[in-house]
């Protein structure tokens, strides 16, 4: 998901003594392997998670671990496995969200006779926690400047120099240096800002908004357009701060109660798009996913009320990719005759 | 003492505590308008005031409310969360409520059912919200409860009775607000009747034990109704057929059905529904499925 995994895997591989493998890169193919073996009318990240699980039991791992809960995430597990158990491969596969995971965990090591290096846990849980708030920092810096860049790709580039730095980086003050020293480097690079800037918000259903494999790019596309851009939902909001804001997104919005997975946040984010003058919405969900459809008339009646366009995607492994380049040029041509 | 009206909508909830609170109004002298069964007219009603992509039933459930919007003075609309957390329920259950506060002007008598409120409360609350005092709710709420019991116990014996005999039986495994609607589910039982073949549904079946027994075929689903229909599977261990009737598309259902299909070794029909779904090709898929149960 996104530019996640390396975390994980660092924090793994410093914490385990046994081999970790990456999953390949999400391609049409793993889609293809994913929708195969799933149920028709299923939302669309079960099928890549799917296509992601037999990619990775292929290049040979034996232990599966995957989070989420709130919505069907919390029940993908026990389905996949059954699957997969059918197609006739031999592994493990636990969920880490819905509770009990000290049990689990505790059985996961003694079956699999797991080599962990206890000592290095909380140091590398620290770690690997900051890594995640720094990474969202700097992205979203990134999403708001990348399409104002003099020189095309160096945002980009720069990134990946960052990522590859914290790859390689064994302390928490290091770590810090490093953050400090990209973030100076990047407030650095040159920008060109045009005399009217289009400022443009994304919400919608976790997973389709942060892969940008199931969104095809639609944050780099929009950036190459010269469109500035706004995210909420990343890793260490859903962990860390989605908890602590619901009582003010209730009082907010004179609401009473919360409403199911993110679609609460969804509703608060676009009044609070609204209200801050931002020129377009863009709501981007998968096929099927249950929550989200339920608050799409509510978010288009803020939005109207407003008067801010909206635009919504429904992505699904039959979406075509010319389709959505179309709908997306039309809108980012409609925000512009606006401005003028 | 002024008489109000209490619209209850006949779809989703309805068919879980509807007997509750039709009685637990009757003995507070409330008048109830309980909207007709499900018909072409309510449809097309739902269909325009919900979203394209929202399943078939919650759709339904939102037409019966805009039928009622006129003639009645409050319509009934729970919000059912989750009893605990190992019991939760599908996230339209949880957003329906906010989602016809916000279109619709109508006064609403709603009650929570989450972690720390029981139905209990809920009564107390709409009773209180009517003007009557606690003596009278309470009254009210035991008599509502006894009824709503003596109903399922009647329902549950109806069943056992059932499955004593020596007939050829099917067990239909799907939620109570598809199977017993009889716009969705009429035209299947219809055909089953017809063709001398006993029905078993898997909502009349004492929950509590249901719920134990679900957990051999999957041990972590934490959807309350969704693991009573399961349980119903390994209560009648020689049942003939099992047909999963689900409306499109169901987000639970996707899930839960495909991974019971995929453990069970019986013969079963997966029959998934929507508005423009054919009676001729169903009953085609059902005959052809009654008489691979009688070879």
């Amino acid at each position: 998901m996104g530019n996640y995994g390396f975390i994980v895997h660092y924090f793994l591989s410093n914490v385990l003594k046994d081999e970790i493998i990456d999953p390949p890169k999400i391609t049409s193919k793993t889609l293809e392997l994913g929708s195969k073996y799933s149920p028709d009318f299923v939302c669309t990240p079960f099928k890549y998670t799917l296509g992601t699980l037999i990619e990775s039991l292929e290049c040979g791992s034996d232990i599966l671990i995957q989070m989420g809960g709130g919505c069907r995430y919390g029940y993908y597990h026990e389905l996949q496995s059954q699957i997969l158990k059918d197609l006739g491969y031999k592994f493990k596969l636990i969920n880490l969200i819905n509770g009990g995971n000290h049990i689990k965990l505790k059985k996961l090591i003694k079956d699999y006779n797991l080599h962990i290096r206890y000592y290095r846990l909380p140091k590398y849980y620290l770690i690997a926690k900051t890594m995640v708030k720094y990474l969202d920092s700097i992205e979203s810096y990134v999403r708001k400047n990348r399409c104002y860049e003099k020189e095309k790709g160096s945002f980009n580039n720069l990134e990946e120099k960052m990522i590859n730095e914290f790859k390689s980086c064994h302390s928490y003050f290091k770590l810090r240096k490093i953050y400090q020293k990209y973030l100076k480097k990047f407030k650095s690079l040159q920008l060109i800002k045009p005399k009217q800037e289009i400022k443009v918000g994304i919400i919608g259903e976790l997973y389709t908004i942060m892969e940008p494999y199931a969104n095809y790019n639609l944050e780099q596309k929009l950036n190459d357009k010269g469109i500035s851009l706004i995210r909420f939902t990343n890793v260490s909001y859903l962990l860390y701060e989605k908890k602590r804001k619901v009582k003010k997104f209730l009082k907010n919005l004179k609401l009473k109660y919360r409403m199911g997975a993110d679609a609460l946040d969804n509703i608060y984010h676009t009044k609070y798009l609204c209200e801050n003058d931002y020129d377009g919405i863009i709501h981007i969900k998968s096929s099927f996913c249950t929550p989200e459809i339920l608050i799409m008339p509510i978010i288009e009646d803020i939005a109207s009320k407003y008067e801010v366009p909206i635009l919504f995607f429904s992505m699904d492994m039959n979406t075509s990719e010319t389709g959505f380049e179309t709908r997306l040029e039309a809108f980012c041509d409609m925000l512009e005759m606006r401005k003028k | 003492m002024n008489k109000v009206i209490v619209g209850i909508p006949r779809g989703i909830f309805y068919y879980y505590d509807g007997v509750f609170w039709n009685s637990f109004f009757y003995s507070l002298n409330v008048r109830t308008i309980i909207s007709p069964k499900t018909n072409k007219e309510i449809i097309n009603l739902g269909l325009l005031s919900s979203p394209d992509e929202m399943c078939l039933s919650m759709k339904i459930y939102l037409g019966h409310i805009k039928y009622l919007e006129d003639k009645v003075d409050y319509i009934l609309i729970p919000r059912i969360d989750r009893f605990d957390d190992y019991n939760q329920t599908c996230t339209n259950f949880l957003a329906i409520y906010q989602y016809v506060l916000h279109f619709s002007s109508i006064k609403i008598l709603n009650y929570n059912i989450d972690n720390h409120h029981t139905l209990k409360d809920g009564a107390f609350k709409i009773g209180k919200e009517l003007g009557f005092s606690r003596c009278e709710i309470i009254e009210a709420y035991k008599y509502a409860l006894k009824r709503h019991q003596e109903y399922l116990r009647k329902k549950i014996f109806e069943q056992e009775q059932i499955i004593s005999n020596n007939h050829k039986k099917v067990l239909i495994v799907s939620h109570a607000y598809n199977i017993h609607d009889e716009y969705l589910g009429g035209n299947i039982l219809k055909i089953l009747k017809d063709n001398q073949i006993d029905v078993l549904y898997s909502n009349y079946f004492d929950e509590q034990k249901a719920n134990v027994k679900a957990l051999e075929l999957s041990p972590n689903l934490y959807w309350k109704y969704s693991r009573d229909a399961i349980g119903s599977i390994s209560f009648v261990p020689n049942i003939d057929g099992i047909i999963f009737f689900s409306t499109f598309p169901c987000g639970l259902d996707s899930l839960v059905n495909e991974l019971v299909i995929r453990k069970i070794h019986k013969p079963y029909l997966n029959i998934i529904i929507d508005d423009s779904t054919s009676i001729t090709g169903l009953e085609t898929r059902i005959e052809s499925f009654v008489d691979l149960l009688e070879n």
